[in-house]
């Protein structure tokens, strides 16, 4: 069975209709790609997963129906969704950020867990009294993704981790996020314009255009197919 | 010299008063970007409260304050939850004016529940002074703005120092991105709102020992912890407290100082700054720039 599950799921913003019947599954352990133009959606995907916007249709996490739930419920069933634009804690400092992170879970040791996030970002250990402001766009990605480890997720919404960076610099990211999905077992739905390296690193992609999926299959052959690639994926 | 040293002892404990009460204005407003109207009214109506405990129920004066308190905490968490949160998508003007329809509800139940006789309110302080080099130093004044200075510094390290704290802090700077690591939000704001009424019910009690238990004791208290606020920076709690200190202390010197403005126009002086700083600096002394993205 597929620890995310959405059938048939629908949402708006007002009177426009931002998602028109999207199905979708990722199973455990798994990298899922979803990508396509702006506006197609891609976004507002990851928000009906996370509760953060209005939506109908089935939505299962785990086996459980995740519609009625909002945000926080949504958290603590173990789902961190790193939104666009980081929704990092700018005034506050790159330490209270990690310890954010770990605001829905019981137990463990925090400090245990930020040195095991510093062994994949190991600046993260000597600036932890920074404002998380001050810090480049890229440390900010990372440290939303830290910020995201900290709660031992079982599932990771990545929204557009490669938006204003460099491209080496994306390609550390995704590296990275990769390297917690074969160490860790990391589940991940990212959500990314840059179809080229999703590709790479997920094994499943769909692609979206206008609400509704388009096209999906196993990334490898999606970025053999000439024409998926010409008309969904600009390369 | 003498006078002037009184002066200033005297200005910090009744500035540290307004420093309070502003502190809770500021809470609110940070959290939610509204001005809780009621707050002084809310602060008379638990000063009521403690003043049952210690006439009509014997508790002794240090522990009515500690249990009014804890009580005047689930009155203002009380009070989000019913009475704000259900018009939390209203537009702000809406809970402004339901803020001002509790300042008229909270006055007309005291008067209903205690009337509206002028009552004296024991204080916990000995009303003595410290002569220092020939200084007269009134322990009531010193009390108080130790009191003050010891619950700032204790919801200050609770912000700082516990995990409510910085959720509290998270929610104010950021509801969105808090509820996506799972903070409830809503409780958050209750939870702030439950720490403004604690301050304020500090706040009237410390007020109630000087200027007597009455239901509109509070009401000129709160014009002068709006200046305080005001002045420090409606978003800074570090300026609400410096700005109630130096308007408290800034007050007294005027008072004594130059002739005509006595204790008659000590109210229109507040209203003053007020409107001076909002003309000049609306961020206040301590506040960071207002800047809205579109």
């Amino acid at each position: 069975m597929a620890l995310l599950e959405l059938r048939d799921v629908a949402a708006r913003y007002g009177p426009v209709r931002a998602l028109d019947g999207v199905s979708l599954a990722v199973d455990q352990g798994q990298i899922v790609a979803v990508l396509g133009a702006n506006g197609a959606g891609k976004t507002t995907t990851l928000r009906s997963i996370s509760g953060t916007v209005r939506r109908s249709g089935q939505l299962l996490f785990d086996g459980k129906p995740l519609g009625r739930r909002g945000p926080e419920a949504i958290a603590r069933l173990g789902v961190a969704h790193v939104p666009e634009g980081r929704g990092t804690f700018a005034e506050l400092s790159v330490e209270e950020n990690l310890r954010l992170g770990a605001y829905v879970r019981r137990g463990g040791s925090i400090d245990g867990d930020v040195a095991r996030v510093s062994e994949y970002f190991p600046w993260i250990g000597s600036r932890l009294g920074q404002h998380a402001g001050t810090l480049s766009g890229g440390e900010q990605q990372m440290l939303a993704l830290a910020r995201a480890l900290m709660s031992h997720p079982r599932m990771l919404l990545l929204d557009e981790p490669s938006l204003g960076l460099a491209p080496l610099v994306t390609r550390e990211i995704f590296r990275i996020v990769s390297e917690l999905n074969e160490k860790e077992g990391l589940t991940v739905l990212v959500v990314e314009q840059n179809a080229a390296i999703a590709l790479e690193v997920a094994s499943y992609a769909y692609v979206l255009e206008v609400g509704k999926v388009a096209v999906s299959g196993p990334s490898a052959e999606l970025a053999r197919n000439e024409t998926v690639r010409k008309s969904y994926l600009g390369y | 010299m003498a006078e002037f040293f009184q002066q200033v002892v005297a200005g910090l404990a009744t500035g540290s008063i307004f420093a309070a009460l502003a502190l809770a204005l500021v809470l609110i407003h940070r959290a939610t970007g509204v001005i809780n109207f009621a707050q002084g009214e809310m602060a008379m109506f638990t000063t009521y409260i403690a003043w049952t405990l210690i006439e009509n129920h014997g508790v002794n004066e240090w522990l009515a304050f500690g249990l009014t308190l804890v009580i005047a905490f689930g009155l203002g968490l009380g009070l989000q939850r019913v009475v704000i949160r259900p018009i939390e998508r209203a537009p702000l003007l809406t809970t402004v004016i339901v803020t001002i329809g509790l300042v008229l509800i909270f006055n007309g139940l005291a008067s209903l529940i205690w009337s509206a006789e002028v009552r004296a309110f024991p204080s916990p302080f000995p009303n003595d002074t410290w002569e220092i080099g020939g200084v007269a130093i009134s322990q009531q004044d010193v009390g108080t703005f130790l009191t003050v200075l010891v619950l700032v510094a204790l919801l200050w390290a609770f912000f700082q120092f516990t995990k409510v704290g910085l959720a509290l802090r998270a929610s104010a700077l950021n509801p969105d991105a808090s509820r996506l690591v799972g903070v409830r939000v809503g409780w958050m704001l209750a939870i702030g709102w439950g720490l403004a009424a604690m301050l304020g019910a500090a706040a009237g009690m410390l007020t109630a020992p000087t200027v007597f238990l009455d239901p509109n004791m509070m009401q000129a208290v709160l014009i002068y912890a709006f200046a305080a606020a005001v002045l420090g920076g409606i978003d800074s709690p570090f300026g609400a407290v410096a700005g109630g200190l130096m308007l408290g202390v800034g007050l007294n010197l005027i008072g004594t100082y130059i002739d005509f403005v006595g204790a008659g126009l000590r109210l229109p002086v507040a209203l003053l700054i007020i409107l001076v700083v909002l003309l000049v600096k609306p961020s206040g002394l301590f506040g960071k720039p207002i800047t809205r993205r579109v």
